[in-house]
């Protein structure tokens, strides 16, 4: 049955890429969307079937498994390796199934209204629909797979979906560029996660397990704590690595690329030139989250190597202040919810390095749903604005278009962690594993989370107010006729911001659980007791409640105080703003600029690589030796022979011929005798 | 009975003055004759041969001289191929000098 939450969407896929392809006659837009929409409800259908499965059966032995055959087998005996093409239900799949599903599904509906216009003579409707598919598929692969080989294919499938989406509009020169520049950095994360996955399979095979499934791996680790990896004496940390921080490492980068985490988190805000329901589903919601998955998914692999686990955590939370003040000055919408989304991203590699996997996979859920909900609204606001994206032409919205309003309020309150929201919880949880954990410097981590919280605030509500608030910058006559989107676009919405208002219950810590007992919530903590047996123990937190309590509301009051000065700034005294700018100009820019990372790459790494590529690649190897040297130069060669001597073997004269011919023969039979 | 040797031997000295006259007369009709010479001189052999070895496989054979009336018709062909190409050569050129029909070259 597992095998089927994947394929329901591949089949979708598959039908749009036949009739997309050998089919003239454009598919009725009922029948892409029944299919599209349906066979994801469907996919959410059966992982909810799946779900209730795994509840029934004791929380130590929650896992099904749907092996199809086996996929590579090599070798023989002790050293055989085989891979199977199986798909495995386990807590941790279970949740992120139900997210991957359950908001794409909204997300295709959505999609629905939002690419309405986009039926041009191309089928773009269908070809965007094909796309979307096939990326859930892959996502799919990647969350259900049971071992590292068939995870890797659905890695790189979302990727390439990504690329495809991100450059839908590809007649816009910049889009396609965008594309590849996901692409290509997606790459650069890829081939670390590639020799991450072998040192894993090496260090198995020398546990006499050659194999990459993830059941392996935990069973293994314990084993693999101990491995070294010979490397050169002259090599930092040489002449022996530890080999499972060193695999653990390779995974990160790879999971830095898809999470778009420092320093490869580059091209995530050059994907929002995608339709905003990609933005939603792939750039928010789902594959970006993937990198924290893996390193859930692998939690044994990473709890068992503690220096990696301290460099995701610093790696993340960095990422989380450094892009929290990049949104800061940003002034496309869009743009703005990308560094937020590093940001969060960041947020929740901090408490995965910090072993607070829970707490990580909670926020990821959270996360996705007002995410989605934020993009979504977005993209509400940017098709009332006609297609108008900075933020600075708009303002006053909020009587306008009163539905999408509410629902971004929803989202806002949501990320910038108001008491009783979703974010609230799940951003807490991250906060205390950091508070807790034992990585080297974990205070300053938690600091740095409660500033990130602050920062948060106030930079979503600064998008908040400068588009809902203050006087409408819009040109009059866009003015006079925005309304809200059609129910296509408004219904999903209503429903994520459910979800991004109550999702937090599921994972209410024990010390706000006891207030809500007798209203519905029985258990306290109930997805991390969910969670549990799929995820390596993290560090119990032994802290008194009202330690909690004082905390939280040091969050809050922070956070609080960054919404209240963004409504100070923007809603109560507009001019002020522009004043700071001029007063630390140097620093606006900077921020403006997004610290000039872009240009820095461009000018150390993407310039001088094509000048490389252009220089000696191109016009030395390719053209120079290849095309010049062993192409052409064989011909010029055997050109000049026969110009200059062989030709005047042919004398015209018939005797000369037969004098030759008699002479082969003589030689011949000379040597045939001899 | 004459032996083999001298039939060989014979055919040999045929075929050479063949080779002879085809590599160093500059006369086509001279060299085609001499074609004519060589062909004979393998008949030679083929008819000696098969006088040496009348039984062939257990059954008698009459092989080679079959093949010599094959050669005798194809050098009859041949010769009236020959000599249409020297007549047209003849009527281009007034001669039946091979070394003047030398322009098929570099």
């Amino acid at each position: 049955m597992l095998r089927w939450i994947p394929l329901l969407p591949l089949a979708a896929a598959a039908y749009h890429g036949v009739m997309l392809a050998f089919v003239r006659r454009p598919t009725p837009r009922w029948a892409t969307i029944a299919i599209s929409c349906g066979s994801v409800a469907l996919s959410f259908v059966l992982a909810c079937v799946g779900f209730w499965k795994l509840r029934g059966l004791a929380p130590e032995s929650r896992v099904l498994v749907d092996e199809i055959y086996t996929w590579i087998s090599a070798g023989v005996g002790d050293q055989a390796f085989s891979s199977d093409l199986a798909f495995a239900l386990d807590p941790i799949s279970a949740v992120m199934a139900l997210v991957v599903t359950g908001v794409g599904a909204l997300i295709h509906i959505y999609s629905v209204g939002y690419m309405d216009d986009d039926d041009r003579e191309d089928k773009g409707f269908q070809r965007f629909f094909c796309y979307l598919n096939l990326f859930t598929f892959s996502m799919l692969v990647l969350v259900l797979a049971d071992n590292l080989v068939l995870m890797f294919v659905g890695w790189e499938g979302v990727g390439l979906c990504s690329y495809l989406l991100i450059g839908f509009w590809y007649s816009d020169r910049f889009n396609a560029y965008c594309g590849s520049k996901a692409f290509i950095v997606n790459r650069i994360g890829d081939f670390a996660f590639l020799v991450g996955i072998f040192l894993v399979f090496r260090a198995l095979a020398d546990l006499g397990a050659p194999s990459v499934g993830f059941a392996d791996i935990e069973k293994h680790a314990a084993q693999m704590a101990a491995m070294t990896l010979p490397v050169p004496a002259w090599m930092p940390f040489g002449p022996d690595w530890s080999l499972v921080n060193t695999a653990a490492l390779c995974l990160f980068v790879g999971a830095c690329g898809k999470s778009a985490q420092l320093p490869l988190y580059v091209w995530l805000p050059d994907a929002m030139a995608g339709p905003t329901p990609v933005s939603a589903l792939i750039h928010a919601a789902t594959m970006v989250t993937a990198g924290v998955y893996m390193v859930c998914r692998l939690s044994f692999l990473f709890a068992v190597a503690p220096e990696a686990s301290a460099v995701v955590a610093w790696v993340g939370g960095v990422t989380a202040i450094f892009a929290a003040t990049i949104a800061i000055a940003q002034t496309d919408i869009k743009k703005v919810l990308a560094y937020s989304t590093v940001s969060q991203l960041g947020y929740m590699f901090l408490a995965a390095g910090c072993g607070g996997y829970t707490a990580a996979l909670f926020h990821l859920g959270t996360h996705a749903f007002f995410k989605a909900l934020l993009f979504l609204g977005a993209g509400a606001v940017i098709l009332a604005m006609h297609h108008e994206q900075d933020i600075e032409k708009m303002g006053g919205l909020h009587r306008r278009i009163w539905r999408t309003h509410l629902v971004f309020l929803a989202g806002v309150l949501a990320i910038a962690g108001f008491p009783g929201f979703s974010g609230f919880f799940s951003k807490d949880e991250i906060l205390l594993a950091a508070y807790t954990s034992h990585v080297p410097g974990h205070q300053w981590l938690y600091a740095i989370g409660v500033a990130t919280a602050g920062l948060t605030a106030f930079y979503m509500f600064r998008l908040y107010f400068r588009t809902f608030w203050g006087k409408s910058r819009a040109p009059k006559a866009l003015r006079d006729h925005m309304r809200d989107p059609v129910a296509w676009v408004i219904d999903p919405l209503w429903v994520l911001a459910f979800f991004s208002i109550f999702a937090g219950i599921v994972g209410l810590p024990q010390a706000y659980g006891d207030w809500f007992r007798g209203w519905g919530v029985e258990e306290s903590n109930s997805l991390a007791k969910f969670l549990a047996p799929a995820l390596a123990p993290g560090e119990p937190h032994a802290l008194a409640h009202s330690t909690e309590y004082w905390m939280a509301l040091g969050t809050v009051l922070l956070a609080a105080l960054g919404a209240a000065l963004a409504w100070l700034l923007y809603v109560r005294r507009p001019e002020l703003p522009g004043r700071i700018a001029r007063a630390v100009a140097a620093v606006y820019r900077l921020v403006l600029n997004k610290y000039y990372v872009d240009e820095v790459y461009d000018a150390a790494v993407v310039r001088p690589l094509v000048r490389f590529s252009d220089r000696v690649l191109f016009r030395g190897i390719d053209a120079g030796l290849i095309d010049g040297a062993a192409v052409n130069g064989t011909a010029r060669t055997v050109r000049g022979i026969a110009a200059n001597g062989l030709k005047y073997a042919h004398s015209g004269l018939t005797q000369g011929y037969i004098f030759f011919m008699l002479a082969g023969a003589v030689a011949l039979v000379g040597y045939l005798v001899r | 009975m004459v032996p083999l040797e001298h039939v060989i031997g014979l055919s040999a000295i045929l075929f050479a003055i063949g080779i002879l006259g085809v590599v160093v007369r500059r006369n086509l009709i001279v060299i085609l004759m001499s074609i004519e010479l060589m062909l004979n001189a393998t008949n030679l052999a083929f008819v000696g041969f098969n006088r040496m070895w009348p039984v062939f496989g257990g059954e008698p054979s009459l092989d080679g001289q079959v093949f010599v009336l094959m050669v005798i018709t194809v050098a009859a062909a041949e010769v009236a191929v020959g000599l249409g190409i020297v007549i047209a050569l003849f009527r281009n050129r007034d001669s039946v000098d091979v070394e003047e029909a030398s322009l098929l070259k570099w």
